[in-house]
């Protein structure tokens, strides 16, 4: 691990003065941070412990929603009564990733934050485009099951690990921040990660400095929840796919993808279609994927996982 | 023909996963290779830090990387908390911290100023183990031993996680008090890997102690 100079923020504005500092890096849980500065792929030349700010609440909002603290952990935001009778697809996402012992360090925007597991980027001895630009990609000849097969680039087949944020994409969350200038804003969790293009090492829309503070939660859908992850064991790995879902009665609703892109992967356009069946919504929301080799099979997983999602939600 | 291309292919998909994984697990000493012979060293930077560890008042001087397992190992000497993997995939170095299971190997040792820890020395002693030491015990729940102190901490801690009411992947009900049960506690258990497979006896051991039969 490089070394770093250490202080602890105890309030948002000592934050974003420290972030000024030369690369300066916010730390929250630290679970995915500090096993990428073992690997020297993060090197942070000043960490800012932001776990002193008091971001750890969950609040009902006037609208009937709910604003959840950057700092809640995985853990106390999935078992939060309230998530789990009014957001159950939330709770059952969080719970389908990562272990208890991750689950309560990780953050609500350290989740969100989070980088790709692909193996090349972690191998800091091949070529990767993501972690150092211009280098390449090992993935796209390379071993690719887990990868991308929509959204991707020439550059970057990489997906966003995340399970939580494929049912926040569902519940079309929003993420306010706190930037540099000490002003706000609100970002539609659609739009705060970005698809690999040329430059998939910039994965999000955030400024430097710039700090999340919440996620916010509009009031509660109504219709069946259900969180759907496809992976080699049953618990404590990585999606294949995975499908969040809040479905009506009538067979509608909303469906968004993890595992297959870059960033969870949601096509509303298409959603007017899901009562034609998994099989006509699956060939719009994968409209122009592109998969390799060793990850066609996700295509018809989906399509499969989504008819099953569709078939528990008849059933109530 | 197609058997055989098809042979080929699946060959080459496993030689370069292997080689995938051969190469993340020589970076790190590949890396402190490069550090100490072509770089000039950076000076550590030194913190202060205070914590209690099972009932006892530690204050130490820590470079800032050093995570909570180093800590516990290298500055303390409590050795009963293991360095599995380093990175957060075996449980190993499970701790207790501030009432809620952890990977220590994943937090730095200066972000747990004032906390209140608990390794596998302080749930019991030679002479008075902790009814999930004796349990681990009588069950066999152990081969070679090292995942042990890992697994009886975050075994300690999926009881008292049952008991608050935190549901898990398995929970059928989302709403309703999750039960002590063989499949809640494998799913529970998932963060520790256990190299030997003692899995069924653990399982066991942690049935024993929740008071039922498996």
């Amino acid at each position: 691990m490089k070394v770093f100079t250490f202080e602890r923020a105890q309030t948002a504005e000592s934050a974003l003065a420290a972030s000024k500092k030369s690369g300066a890096k916010f730390i929250a849980g630290g679970t995915n941070l500090l096993d990428l500065m073992k690997l020297e792929i993060e090197t942070p030349g000043h960490l800012i412990d932001i776990n002193g700010l008091g971001l750890d609440k969950i609040e009902a909002l006037p609208d009937g929603g709910l604003r959840i603290g950057a700092l809640v952990r995985n853990t106390a935001l999935a078992a939060d009564e309230r998530v789990r009778r009014d957001y159950g697809v939330l709770s059952r996402a969080l719970l389908a990733g990562a272990s208890s012992q991750l689950r309560n360090k990780a953050t609500t925007a350290g989740n969100l934050l989070q980088r790709t597991r692909c193996p090349y980027f972690y191998d800091t001895n091949q070529p990767c485009n993501k972690r150092q630009p211009g280098s390449g990609c090992s993935a796209i000849e390379g071993f690719s099951r887990q990868h991308a097969v929509i959204g991707a680039s020439n550059a970057c087949i990489a997906t966003h690990p995340s399970d939580m944020a494929v049912a926040m994409r569902v519940l079309d969350a929003q993420v306010e921040t706190l930037r540099a200038d000490a002003s706000t804003r609100t970002i539609p969790i659609a739009d705060l990660h970005r698809l690999p293009g040329d430059t998939p090492h910039v994965e999000h829309i955030l400024e430097p400095g710039e700090l999340i503070t919440a996620v916010t939660l509009p009031k509660p859908v109504a219709g069946t929840h259900i969180y759907r992850k496809v992976r080699d064991r049953a618990s404590y790995a990585f999606a294949l796919i995975s499908v969040a879902a809040i479905i009506q009665p009538n067979g509608g609703g909303r469906v968004a993808l993890g595992g297959v892109a870059h960033k969870p992967w949601r096509v509303e356009a298409a959603e007017a279609q899901l009562t034609s069946g998994a099989d006509a919504f699956t060939k719009l929301l994968l409209a122009n994927a592109n998969p390799t080799h060793d990850n066609a099979f996700k295509l018809p997983l989906v399509q499969r996982t989504l008819a099953a999602v569709l078939a528990d939600a008849r059933k109530g | 023909m197609n058997d055989l291309s098809d042979l080929r292919i699946t060959r080459r998909g496993v030689l370069k996963v292997g080689a995938v994984s051969a190469t993340a697990l020589a970076v790190p000493s590949v890396t402190t290779a490069q550090v100490s012979s072509s770089q000039p060293v950076q000076a550590p930077v030194i913190s202060k830090l205070s914590f209690e560890v099972n009932g006892t008042l530690h204050s130490l001087d820590v470079d800032t990387r050093t995570t909570l397992l180093d800590a516990l190992r290298e500055h303390l000497h409590l050795t009963g908390t293991k360095k599995g993997c380093d990175h957060g995939q075996c449980g190993a170095c499970t701790v207790i911290v501030d009432g809620q299971r952890i990977n220590s190997c994943l937090s730095l040792a200066v972000m747990n100023e004032g906390a209140k820890i608990s390794t596998i020395e302080g749930l019991g002693s030679k002479n008075a183990l902790h009814p999930m030491q004796a349990a681990f015990i009588k069950h066999d729940g152990f081969q070679c031993g090292y995942c042990t102190p890992g697994q009886i901490c975050s075994a300690v801690a999926v009881l008292d996680e049952i008991k608050q009411g935190i549901p898990s992947h398995v929970t059928a009900d989302l709403t309703a008090q999750p039960q002590v049960t063989a499949e809640e506690i494998r799913e529970r258990m998932s963060g520790n890997i256990c190299r030997c497979g003692a899995y069924s006896n653990i399982v066991d051991a942690i049935t024993d102690v929740a008071g039922r039969t498996a």
